[in-house]
């Protein structure tokens, strides 16, 4: 327990913060839809002047704007990078931490087994993830209510569309883990967390662009597309399976390489 | 029971070799000493001891027990001292200290206390506030502060100016007397001369020799330098002198054995200048581990 509850501490005030500006982002997309469900018909009007592949890019293709659900799709999807660049600061920077502060000489010297250090990180970090996952879902709701102009929403399509963050988080941690593991050093971990995060969102709207399909198998930001939820009803199984069977082996993988690591001086 | 046993312990890092064959049997209650100069393969040892790092080949046991197969348990006995100290930042003294003592069993609070006094060390400060020889100082309450029944040193005194060198040692005597073993690597012969009953020399990897203290102090290597006029070293070929050489007007040589009788031949010669002083350890290495 006092290797999790340092990592919490640790990780109290970054999680606090995210969590606000999440909620903060989400209240204010969700403020301006009053605006825009009342003047559907020039929203749409203005919608198609814009190029289909800027649609796409934003995930706005195919969903009506004017409805709460379709304009939610939107707002998700900003949330959905911030949510990616949370989780991988701490997957990038948990179990590389030691090595990077040189404190490797002080934990891993201690009585407790590696099995017992990855847990505990991990747990941590899971912790402050879910955190953050519940202000997001608080927000959601508090928004919608707030600003939904008198409008009906499908409860369901949201319970979806919300459920799905877990998934989403354990994805970018996990991934975020192995890359340290696999990598002889992290020395920046929001270099490595920009470039997972922003590049797994730039391949998920380029094969929007392209059309290409195969391209969404790599990013969670396929996987979990709201306005694919609001289009077909559901996401593609398959993707949901995929996304799954890498966070089971990324956390695996990086569990076996981190009890395995030589951990060398300072220097 | 050997409280610390390697078996020819054998670390490459890919083809780089850190250390070969290194086979060490360390009994109970000794303080011993390990001594080589730098990137000799001494803090690969000691970290493959507390298994920061994995082995290539050979075996390591402490208490009994495989290092890196039990090596958890090992460490509830052992108190570690880094070469270099660097701590949580963010933290202050007392909280590290606290967080340190946690994963040890019992109530070390009063010793923490205790070890700061005689350590002179205040627990309020902030960690990242701290010199490098207050940090230093953390590092030797922290690894001692849950009374270990073995004792790993790395390069301990480096930062500590001598007055807090000689506290030190006092403790690590003390602790030795309460029936700790202690492992102790530098780099500085003096000091392990000062507190080791056996000495085990490491270079390039390999052990080159394991000795009592007290041989290694009758090997008593000087090196001496005498300018003179007289140019033909010839006079000075006497027994127990090695790696003689001549610069302009000086006459380099080791020399080991009566120093009376070195002194005497001085004398007989008219010398503008004598140097008699200890060979570093570089410099015994060089001369005597070819």
């Amino acid at each position: 327990m006092n290797i999790y509850k340092r990592e919490i501490k640790d990780k109290l005030k970054s999680t606090i913060v995210w969590s606000i500006s999440i909620f903060a982002l989400i209240m204010l997309f969700m403020s301006i839809f009053p605006v825009f469900s009342r003047d559907a018909t020039t929203l749409k009007l203005m919608m198609d002047n814009y190029p289909e592949e800027m649609l796409k890019a934003f995930g706005m293709s195919g969903v009506d704007l004017g409805s709460v659900a379709g304009y939610f799709t939107m707002t998700l999807l900003f949330t959905q990078i911030c949510l990616a660049i949370q989780a991988s600061n701490y997957g990038f920077s948990i179990l590389s931490l030691e090595e990077r502060e040189l404190t490797a000489d002080f934990l891993l010297t201690k009585p407790v087994t590696r099995t017992k250090i990855f847990f505990s990180k991990f747990a941590a970090a899971f912790t402050a993830l879910t955190i953050t996952n519940v202000a997001t879902w608080g927000s959601t709701y508090l928004s919608i209510e707030m600003f939904r102009n008198g409008k009906d929403y499908d409860i369901d399509i949201f319970i979806k569309m919300m459920a799905t963050i877990v998934l989403f988080q354990l994805f970018f941690l996990g991934v975020g883990m192995v890359i340290s593991m696999l990598v002889k050093k992290v020395k920046s971990v929001l270099t490595f967390s920009m470039s997972l995060s922003f590049g797994m969102y730039i391949l998920s709207a380029f094969g929007s662009i392209i059309g290409e399909d195969t391209l969404g198998y790599i990013t969670p930001f396929k996987y979990f597309e709201p306005n694919t939820l609001i289009i077909n009803g559901a996401y593609d199984r398959t993707m949901i399976y995929v996304c799954i069977t890498v966070i089971v082996v990324s956390l695996l993988a990086s569990y076996i390489l981190y009890n395995k690591r030589n951990i060398h001086s300072a220097n | 029971m050997k409280i610390i046993e390697t078996t020819n312990l054998t670390k490459f890092y890919g083809k780089n070799k850190g250390i070969e064959d290194v086979s060490l049997s360390i009994n109970e209650g000794e303080i011993f000493g390990f001594i080589g100069p730098n990137g000799a393969g001494k803090s690969t040892t000691i970290r493959l001891l507390l298994s920061l790092i994995y082995p290539t080949s050979g075996k390591a046991t402490i208490f009994g027990k495989n290092c890196f197969k039990y090596g958890h348990e090992i460490r509830n006995d052992i108190g570690y001292l880094p070469s270099e100290v660097f701590y949580y930042d963010k933290m202050r003294v007392k909280e590290l200290l606290k967080y340190s003592a946690s994963f040890y069993k019992g109530d070390h609070s009063k010793r923490i206390i205790e070890l700061a006094d005689i350590m002179e060390l205040d627990l309020n400060r902030k960690i990242d506030e701290l010199s490098y020889g207050n940090k230093k100082k953390v590092g030797i309450v922290q690894g001692l502060l849950h009374q270990p029944k073995l004792i790993i040193l790395d390069e301990p005194t480096s930062g500590l100016d001598p007055l807090m060198q000689q506290k030190f040692f006092d403790l690590i005597l003390e602790e030795n007397k309460k029936g700790a073993t202690v492992f102790f690597s530098s780099h500085i012969l003096g000091e392990v001369q000062k507190l080791c009953n056996r000495v085990a020399i490491i270079r390039e990897g390999h052990i080159v020799k394991i000795e009592d203290i007290k041989t290694l102090r009758n090997d008593n290597y000087k090196k001496v330098s005498i300018r003179t006029s007289n140019h033909n070293q010839k006079v000075f070929a006497i027994e127990g002198i090695s790696n003689i050489e001549q610069v302009d007007g000086e006459i380099n040589f080791f020399f080991n054995g009566d120093i009376n009788v070195l002194l005497s031949l001085i004398t007989k010669h008219k010398v503008n200048d004598v140097i008699i002083e200890e060979p570093t350890l570089e410099e015994i290495f060089m001369h005597y581990y070819k």
